[in-house]
């Protein structure tokens, strides 16, 4: 299964490296990234591969939030088929 | 693929545009839990609904979390209990009791199908079942309850309509303490749906498989940003927008009804795309119909904005999804609505208007609020008039008035939580007794011929 990571918030130094991490603890293998600065805001999308995931996407998500919160940013992951139907006809 | 605008928009439209699944709904049929005893039947309706929909609250949270949308709330319908309970009638507060429990034990905060089909005639045991109606909605926490009383193929029953005058007053009176709290739980529909997934209207139809899964989605906040990013569009484009946006809201619905109906062991049903307002400011339907150009809702021009709006999520969600059923329109719920509060509050928005605003979009007559001395057949009289729009334009129609005990114009009704607050709006003070005590069928409309 996979899933997209999203984080936003004001750009700072080390967010991917901080990010990354905590995906490989999780056993989380990234397919993809991009990411972008709009304004003075950070945006960075990850494609993950969680096939080999230690804890199930509901776990993970709440994970993601915290750690969200610990470094201030704005953390989601979500099953990536929300994506897929909510933008391909 | 999608690209990482895509993304983004998703993460926005749920972190900051309150996008949000408003409902996922589990109809099952308690026509299995007849028994000789109306205990036995509570009994057998108790356990009937604890095992169907014993997952229903935890499968809803881990879609939530999976997918990173808002669940908001997780309900049940049922067969309408008046034929459950036909051969015992005046029992029927045994199986209501049964449900309530249901309701709590299972961590939802309503349960819809306290219910009588009476839109041709009346038996006798649906009068008796009806008139326990506010004995249960006052003895009851999470019970919702709705009649039907009309419907384009068969007419409008005013003998029922008269009867449900007579029973939304005492509701009012048995609710008193709550300024009538128990109205805000009774729906009186003309063509009501077999798989409406919202309450308080809910219940789960003959005609349906069980159990099955009904979901009904929402995003008045998306909608609104949607028309904030198109000042200079004219209305063929703004309806392309409201299209596109809708498209995305419901195929998001689809996914989440598709995957609870698999997990829960039941089918997927239909999804639901209204346009469901909450009291949170930038969730309103009235604010969509503002940014659309009015400087007030209710006033001239209200009618024409919300058929439009009401027809292009119609369009764009019918493209996005396989099954779609329920309600499927604009929601117009006074008391939800914080746009809708301010405009009754400055006296724009009138009672006469808002019916004619229900001629274009579901539902109706929603959680407004009126003096506590209305007369019970005015009440039905505004009954009536929403059952004839619904009946003659072949819609579903309804009415969820609260005669609010001890209140008049210009005091306000605060139930709390989604049903929010409603100021009571002033009706016409000229009797209709006249009209509603002649009683009798109003037949159906000539174009109801079809066969």
């Amino acid at each position: 299964m996979r899933a997209v990571v999203t984080v936003v918030g004001k750009d700072k130094t080390g967010i991917i490296a901080r990010i990354s991490q905590f995906l490989s603890e999780k056993g989380a293998n990234i397919l993809d990234i991009s990411q972008t600065i709009m304004e003075e805001y950070f945006a960075m999308i990850m494609l993950v591969d969680l096939t080999e995931a230690k804890e199930p996407l509901s776990e993970l998500s709440e994970d993601c939030s915290k750690l969200g919160e610990k470094i201030g940013m704005s953390i989601h992951i979500q099953h990536e088929e929300i994506f897929n139907v909510m933008h391909d006809v | 693929m999608f690209s990482t605008q895509d993304v983004l928009e998703t993460v926005n439209m749920i972190d900051r545009e309150h996008l949000d699944i408003r409902t996922v709904t589990m109809g099952i049929s308690l026509l299995p839990c007849v028994r000789e005893s109306a205990q036995k039947t509570a009994d057998a309706v108790y356990d009937e609904v604890m095992k169907k929909a014993g997952n229903l609250v935890s499968v809803a949270e881990a879609l939530s979390r999976e997918y990173g949308i808002p669940i908001v709330n997780k309900r049940v319908s049922v067969t309408p209990v008046s034929l459950v309970t036909a051969a015992f009638p005046k029992a029927s507060g045994l199986i209501a009791k049964a449900l309530d429990k249901a309701a709590k034990d299972l961590g939802i905060d309503f349960l819809g199908g306290y219910t009588a089909l009476v839109h041709k005639g009346m038996t006798s045991y649906e009068r008796d079942f009806i008139n326990t109606i506010p004995e249960v909605l006052s003895s009851t926490e999470r019970l919702c309850s709705s009649v039907n009383v009309g419907s384009s193929k068969s007419g409008i029953n005013m003998d029922a309509v008269a009867l449900m005058g007579n029973i939304i007053k005492k509701c009012a009176e048995a609710t008193k303490e709550r300024c009538g709290f128990g109205c805000a739980k009774l729906v009186v529909f003309c063509n009501a749906v077999e798989d409406n997934p919202f309450m308080a209207g809910a219940f789960h139809g003959v005609g349906e498989a069980s159990p099955v899964i009904n979901v009904g989605v929402s995003g008045p906040g998306v909608v609104l940003h949607a028309i904030e990013a198109a000042p200079e569009s004219n209305l063929t484009e703004l309806s392309e927008t409201i299209k596109r946006t809708a498209f995305k809201i419901t195929r998001a619905g689809q996914l989440v009804a598709k995957e609870a109906a698999s997990r829960l062991g039941a089918e997927f049903g239909i999804v639901d795309l209204s346009l469901a307002p909450t009291p949170a400011r930038g969730d309103s339907v009235a604010e969509i119909l503002e940014m659309m150009g009015l400087e007030r809702v209710g006033t001239h021009g209200t009618t024409a904005c919300l058929a439009m709006l009401n027809d292009a999520v119609k369009k764009g969600g019918v493209m996005a999804s396989s099954k779609v059923g329920g309600l499927s329109g604009a929601f117009i719920p006074v008391s939800e609505d914080a746009g809708m509060i301010d405009s009754v509050k400055e006296g724009t928005l009138a009672l006469d208007k808002l019916e004619a605003m229900t001629a274009v979009c579901s539902v109706g007559i929603d959680m407004v609020a009126v003096p506590g001395d209305t007369p019970e057949d005015t009440i039905a009289a505004i009954i009536a008039d929403e059952a004839a729009i619904g009946m003659v334009n072949n819609k579903t129609t309804a009415v969820r008035v609260i005669p609010a005990p001890g209140k008049n114009v210009g005091d306000e009704v605060n139930f709390g939580g989604l049903l929010g607050k409603a100021p009571v709006m002033p009706v016409h003070p000229e009797s209709s007794s006249a009209f509603i005590r002649r009683g009798g069928l109003i037949p159906a409309p000539i174009h109801s011929n079809k066969n």
